[in-house]
């Protein structure tokens, strides 16, 4: 143990600001970096869920329409479908950047 | 060797992988961050000529080394992204370059805190320091190239490009003081095998970078990870890991999650 007392400890010979300092900041920094890394995951995720969850709209309201036009072919459902869901989502796929 | 490294070019073993790495990476690096900081605050004696400023290189030294390291790395990656066409290795690139900002400005304020007592200055225009704030910058500008293009893989190209580039910047931060006789010290730990410093302090600084390097790691895990997912949004495996978080969210099954 290189100090006698606590207060020895935090006076740290006369430097006590400049040590304190750098510990303070570098700390402060890692542990910013760590919760933004965190939320950003936890981001991404809730991104694609909702995406996930308005394709799901999406196709609920196509076959509806389909079933009003009478459209009831299962093969020609399909295409209308994953049509439509390309056209309203193709400018989204690349939403997830960093906020 | 590329027989056994093969699967994990699949994002979703990537991403799993990773994902169990992370947890180990940031035990370790609490062990060896506690055992060096408080050896290093509490034990290491103090410089005969600094006193205990000198405690500032234990982050200073650590966090100077490994921002150069990660950028080592992310130009390694940057590399083998735009050679092989290697999603993964572009998402990692992406995932390293904050981090190693964040460990180059850790460089650059403890530097400055240091500097004022020591050499009675916060900033002056030395060699080193004007060079490891360029690294800082192309850290920035890498960021941004990635956050700048919609296309993720056209983003790479361009923050992959910068990236590469700015390697020269390593050799130059490197050899700043023997080249340029300004304020900044010699280099003392990077000789290999014969460290110009006592045991005493050589040992908690080891730990203190060991510390430094897992937590390094994990984050970039983390970080990897996220960009993995960001990057296949539409796969199967991806969609099923976002609905699952989702109903975590409101019905509380982290416990659940942890125990499989």
């Amino acid at each position: 143990m290189q100090f006698n007392s606590f207060a020895e400890f935090l006076n740290m010979g006369g430097y006590a600001f400049y040590v304190w300092l750098s510990y303070g900041i570098s700390t402060a920094l890692i542990i910013y970096l760590i919760w933004a890394s965190v939320n950003r995951h936890k981001a991404v995720l809730q991104q694609i869920a909702q995406r996930q969850k308005r394709e799901q709209r999406l196709r609920q309201a196509a076959a509806i329409n389909m079933e009003k036009q009478g459209l009831t072919q299962p093969e020609l459902n399909e295409e209308i479908i994953a049509d439509a869901v390309a056209k309203t989502t193709s400018g989204s796929v690349n939403e997830n950047k960093e906020v | 060797m590329f027989k056994w490294l093969h699967p994990y070019a699949n994002p979703e073993v990537a991403y799993n992988f990773c994902g169990k790495l992370q947890p180990w990476l940031f035990r370790l690096s609490a062990i060896f961050l506690t055992i060096g900081l408080v050896w290093a605050l509490f034990y290491a004696p103090a410089d005969y000529q600094q006193g205990d400023s000198f405690r500032i290189f234990y982050i200073h030294v650590p966090a100077a080394i490994l921002a150069m390291g990660i950028y080592m790395a992310m130009a390694i990656a940057a590399l083998s992204s735009l050679v092989w066409q290697l999603k993964l290795a572009d998402a990692s690139a992406a995932a390293m370059a904050p981090i190693g900002a964040v460990f180059t400005a850790i460089a650059l304020i403890t530097g400055a805190a240091w500097g004022k007592p020591m050499w009675g200055t916060w900033w002056i225009w030395d060699a080193r320091l004007t060079s490891e704030l360029i690294l800082l910058f192309l850290y920035l500008g890498v960021i941004a190239l990635h956050n700048a293009f919609e296309d993720k893989n056209l983003a790479g190209k361009a923050a992959g490009i910068l990236s590469l580039v700015g390697v020269i910047n390593l050799p130059i931060i490197h050899y700043s003081v023997e080249w340029w006789n300004t304020l900044h010290q010699g280099a003392t730990v990077s000789k290999l095998g014969a460290p110009s410093m006592s045991a005493s302090m050589y040992w908690p600084f080891l730990m203190c970078f060991l510390g430094f390097a897992f937590l390094i790691a994990a984050i970039v895990c983390l970080r990897f990870r996220t960009e993995v997912l960001a990057r296949n949004g539409m796969r199967p495996w991806v969609k099923a890991l976002a609905e699952q978080q989702i109903s975590c969210q409101s019905t509380q099954c982290n416990q659940a999650q942890e125990n499989k």
